[in-house]
């Protein structure tokens, strides 16, 4: 089957749509911290002093608030190109874990649509899709439910982080710098985690994160992010042993 | 700006944008799923949660890379607010970022506070 007539008959499953109709409601509150973090970024791009268009292609296509907000001035410094990527993929870290999961979910789908639905598949999106669907099916291939309330999930988040970064950028001089926006998007990644606290090891691994992240903050490129996932595996590993979950 | 310049800025670009596709689809990118020994696969279900924590804890505590001094801060307050509405009502994900936000917002616009 084509991928047109598969997203044909998709769209015309009830089960999907009823999914879908589900996956967008439950992004909803997210979605408001998804459009903070993409107002900031987009103020924050408008303001670095590199050109429109490339800002435009950025908030566009990069599509990743927390590397785009932290490579931006290393950009208009002119840093070297390498600083440029080590920076943004130790920032995107979480995401090459986030994709471990999803092959449990979309394993058994296409090549294309698997690096699609990954791309669509931020931080919002991942907690909410496993806090729903903590089982994949067993054939490796979404089921219509799954893949209805991801999409759902994703192109509603999609949609609210570009409305939200290309307000930012043409209203950049408009929005009072007092209101924090910043802190409405830890917020909002902070609500994320809470969900996922879901066992004892887990809950003392992420202690253990936490603090680290907080004696590391001064390490540059986001390194903090990498010390603290370290720690949370080493503690974990330990906590599962303890406690035996799993 | 000249010609060098508007290039450099474009290969930046461009390299971000194959970063975010190559991290986000690293597993599933290959046709047949990585193989990974047991003790990482059980190891990584710690990561997630630990990435998001990573980005939110300085943000709460750390004012211009120093831990705050004093307990009159809007974060703290709308930390704590948020918290307390997640466990009277359990996975109401948006109901807690309005919860913070809004005492974010009282504490700075009504108050003053930083």
């Amino acid at each position: 089957m084509s991928v047109r007539s598969t997203w044909r008959a998709s769209i015309d499953d009830p089960a999907w749509r009823a999914a879908f109709a589900q996956g967008r409601r439950d992004i909803a509150g997210a979605a408001l911290g998804t459009m903070a973090m993409g107002l900031v970024a987009g103020v924050a791009m408008a303001k670095s002093g590199v050109g429109l268009g490339v800002i435009l292609a950025m908030s566009l296509l990069v599509f990743a608030s927390a590397s785009q907000l932290a490579c931006l001035p290393l950009i208009a410094a002119g840093a070297p190109l390498w600083v440029i990527v080590a920076t943004a993929c130790v920032l995107n870290l979480r995401f090459v874990v986030f994709s471990a999961n999803w092959r449990r979910y979309f394993g058994g789908h296409r090549r294309l649509s698997r690096v699609l639905l990954s791309y669509l598949a931020g931080d919002p999106v991942y907690a909410q899709f496993v806090h729903r669907h903590p089982q994949p099916s067993a054939t490796g291939r979404a089921t219509a439910q799954q893949q209805g309330y991801f999409l759902g999930l994703a192109l509603t988040n999609w949609a609210a982080w570009h409305v939200a970064s290309l307000a930012g950028i043409f209203l950049a001089d408009a929005i009072p710098a007092a209101w924090g926006l910043r802190f409405i998007g830890a917020l909002a990644l902070l609500a994320l985690a809470l969900p996922m606290l879901t066992d004892r090891a887990v809950r003392c691994s992420a202690l253990a994160a936490g603090g680290v992240a907080l004696a590391t903050a001064s390490l540059p490129m986001g390194l903090n992010v990498v010390a603290a996932i370290a720690t949370a595996f080493v503690a974990g590993t330990w906590a599962d042993r303890r406690w035996s979950a799993r | 700006m000249h010609l060098g310049h508007e290039a450099y800025v474009w290969l930046a670009v461009g390299a971000l944008v194959v970063v975010t596709v190559l991290t986000r689809s690293f597993f599933l990118l290959p046709d047949s799923e990585p193989k990974l020994p047991g003790w990482l696969w059980r190891g990584l279900r710690h990561a997630p949660v630990a990435a998001l924590l990573a980005m939110v804890v300085p943000d709460v505590f750390l004012s211009n890379g120093r831990l705050l001094a004093d307990w009159h801060d809007a974060r703290l307050f709308a930390v704590g607010a948020a918290l307390a509405y997640y466990l009277v009502r359990r996975n109401d994900v948006a109901g807690t970022i309005l919860v913070g936000t809004g005492t974010l917002m009282l504490l700075r616009l009504g108050f003053g506070w930083p």
